[in-house]
């Protein structure tokens, strides 16, 4: 069978599988719409977290981007794994014994306040769908690549799917399609990167070929990565170039943005038991490290085998992934010198991503109309080629290239699905039921989950087919904005018994609006603006961690001088900080 | 809550807050320690075939963090029966 019928098999059967999981689980009752009933096994939630939180980005983006930053690109493997340290043990056991839907449901009965609950709703709203947009926007992208059709049906087949398992199943019919999408997307990374790394180090497990030697060299793949780099006038691959001020304080950012994502936290609710929230905090970043500590791998070898088999080569000798690749326009060629011959070095050959004129230039390259640039260097190479050529590089089968493109919509689908998910109970929970519509029955509740969440796949859609020209600058609010708003007002719900209302909303504003306004003015209005513009040296990306601080100081600064929450608010905290009682069946 | 129950939900809450201090104190040194603060100073100890700050960043914290939740679990679980706060 050729690799393109394979890719539809692959991708046919594993819809077919996550409809039939959407069919078999469909949610009867708003508990089940909202949080699974709370039934859900930490091992299986554990996948589904893992699923929810590994996006298309990281599954194709991620070891491209940290292969070519090298130690920089730290601050991803960092910033997205330690955040469930602080999941585990600030916050989700404490969420869990709470036992109500939502992250604004918290927020606003800790603080009896419907303002603080409006403000919350508004944030859970915003961060969401700036994050499902860059979703919807590769599903659209991994469908044109591997199936052949434009970008845009892409998005619509990949709506009509997330569409009938979130609007039908709810939390429960996500939460297992997710544990089968974990299974695809795991089983799809690990594959190639256990060739690839028999290919260059003789060792099966990438993460002890990453230390081993590169086969008929001597040398360790990061020695040998650093030679290859110095020579061909790139920095060396162990050495950062970002200043440590920025490398912390974006680390700090992701770590506390992503134990703030209202959609990682919600995952905490669907748990039987306080012990097994803290549980599947532990399996779901097991399960995401799998994947966290092979990008790293694979991103070493990868650039070896970029480096070494490319620089100096005829463009007519160059291994056949090049141009196959070439193809779609994430390589490109541009013979500035003449000699026929690929030559690659730092900085970019011409500005942007390449345009093609329709003729061929005398090596048989397709012919860049891009103007050149000042550098020596010829060659454009898309980073997500790091993970979509491997199974080429390594010479696998075409069923291996099926398995990638199913991993990626299934990376990309999860999340998306995740994120609708959570805009929809906002919209239904927290925005009808506990404020507008207070009589609203369960079965109009969980009507109304059912609209919003059909409304938001629509308007996600919309934002993949028409993707606001700043998409890709926005992923920095996300974190941002949940590091600088919930983080914090949770953890002092929890911590603190003497935070109220006055502290946690004072809090919430001036950190949201702090940060807001620092990625706004440096991203938009002076997006030329470098290090030396930059406040202490914080890029926009982690300005977060400064807005949270401002958020402690402001929220603890105004409770000192303000009145201390009620009698019973007393008895809340008292209470979640206690495991029993969890169980007993919480009716709202 | 009776008077009792209160005195244990207390010596409970003391004996959570130092296991998460210490914890955390553990989180920062792997990650913001060794990985970001130090990375230059440890690259240059060799281990296993890694520069040793450049491991931490992209390895060694990650493994750190997964060992450091599952200690955490099993250690509350055992503050959980010691201060009669299980679950049923």
């Amino acid at each position: 069978m050729d690799t393109q019928t394979l890719i539809y098999l692959f991708v046919g059967a594993t819809f077919a599988l996550y409809i039939g999981i959407a069919l078999w689980t469909r949610a009867g009752s708003t508990s089940e719409y909202y949080v699974a009933s709370k039934g859900v096994h930490p091992i299986l939630n554990g996948m589904a977290t893992g699923a929810d939180w590994m996006s298309a980005a990281s599954f194709i983006s991620m070891a491209g981007i940290i292969s070519f930053i090298g130690l920089d690109g730290s601050v991803y493997l960092m910033g997205w794994t330690g955040g469930y340290v602080l999941l585990a043990m600030c916050l989700a056991p404490y969420l869990r014994k709470f036992g109500k839907f939502t992250v604004p449901d918290f927020i606003g009965e800790r603080y009896y306040s419907q303002t603080a609950r409006l403000v919350a709703v508004v944030c859970v709203i915003f961060i969401s769908f700036t994050y499902v947009a860059g979703q919807m926007r590769g599903v659209g992208i991994v469908f044109s690549r591997y199936l052949e059709v434009d970008i845009n049906t892409g998005v619509v087949i990949g709506m009509c799917i997330v569409f009938f398992y979130s609007v039908l199943g709810g939390m429960k019919g996500i939460t297992y399609t997710q544990v089968a999408q974990y299974c695809v997307m795991i089983f799809a990374y690990m594959v190639p990167a256990i060739y690839i790394s028999m290919m260059i180090t003789g060792n099966p497990i990438p993460q002890l070929g990453f230390g081993s030697e590169v086969v008929g060299t001597g040398q360790s793949v990061l020695e040998r990565l650093n030679g290859l780099s110095t020579e061909l006038g790139f920095a060396t691959y162990t050495d950062g170039s970002k200043s440590t001020i920025d490398v912390f304080f974006i680390t700090m950012a992701l770590m506390v943005g992503t134990a703030g994502l209202p959609h990682v936290i919600v995952r905490f609710f669907t748990t039987p038991t306080v012990r097994a929230a803290r549980l599947s905090a532990g399996y779901a970043l097991l399960f995401i490290a799998i994947l966290y500590t092979t990008a790293p791998a694979i991103a070493a070898f990868a650039r070896i085998n970029l480096l070494s088999s490319i620089p100096e080569t005829s463009y007519s000798e160059a291994p056949q992934w090049v141009t196959n690749w070439e193809k779609s326009g994430l390589i490109a060629w541009l013979d500035k010198n003449g000699d026929g011959k690929i030559q690659y070095g730092p900085g970019a050959p011409f500005a942007g991503a390449p345009t093609f004129g329709p003729e061929r230039g005398v090596n048989g390259e397709r012919m860049v109309t891009n103007a050149p640039s000042e550098a020596a260097t010829e060659l454009y190479v898309d980073r997500d080629i790091m993970v979509l050529a491997n199974p080429e590089i390594a010479n696998l089968p075409g069923w291996v290239v099926a398995l990638i493109a199913a991993g990626g919509l299934a990376a990309a689908l999860s999340t998306a699905a995740g994120l609708l998910l959570v805009i929809s109970t906002s919209i239904s929970h927290d925005l009808l039921k506990s404020n507008l519509m207070p009589n609203i029955s369960e079965k109009k509740e969980l009507l109304a989950a059912r609209v919003a969440a059909g409304v938001a796949v629509v308007v996600a859609g919309l934002f993949g087919i028409y993707p606001p020209a700043f998409v890709a600058q926005v992923v920095a609010f996300a974190f941002g904005l949940a590091a600088a708003s919930f983080f914090p007002a949770i953890v002092m719900g929890i911590f603190s018994k003497k935070m109220n209302k006055e502290g946690a909303i004072a809090g919430m504003v001036v950190g949201l609006a702090f940060t807001f306004s620092y990625i706004v003015y440096y991203k938009f209005i002076f997006p030329t603006a470098g290090p030396a513009d930059w406040w202490f040296g914080i890029s926009p990306e982690g300005i977060g961690t400064l807005g949270m601080i401002f958020n402690f100081i402001a929220a603890i600064a105004v409770s000192t001088v303000t009145a201390a929450p009620p009698e019973h608010i007393q008895h809340i905290i008292e209470d979640i900080r206690i495991p029993r009682g969890a169980g007993a069946a919480i009716d709202h | 809550m009776s008077v009792s129950k209160q005195e244990a939900a207390k010596a409970y809450w003391k004996d959570n807050l130092r296991l998460m201090l210490t914890l955390l104190a553990v989180w920062f040194a792997v990650s913001f320690g060794a990985g970001i603060l130090f990375v230059d100073q440890l690259n240059a100890i060799q281990f296993f075939g890694f520069p040793l700050g450049f491991w931490f960043a992209q390895q060694g914290s990650i493994y750190v963090f997964v060992l450091m939740i599952f200690f955490y679990v099993w250690k509350m679980n055992q503050y959980d029966r010691k201060h009669d706060v299980h679950e049923e």
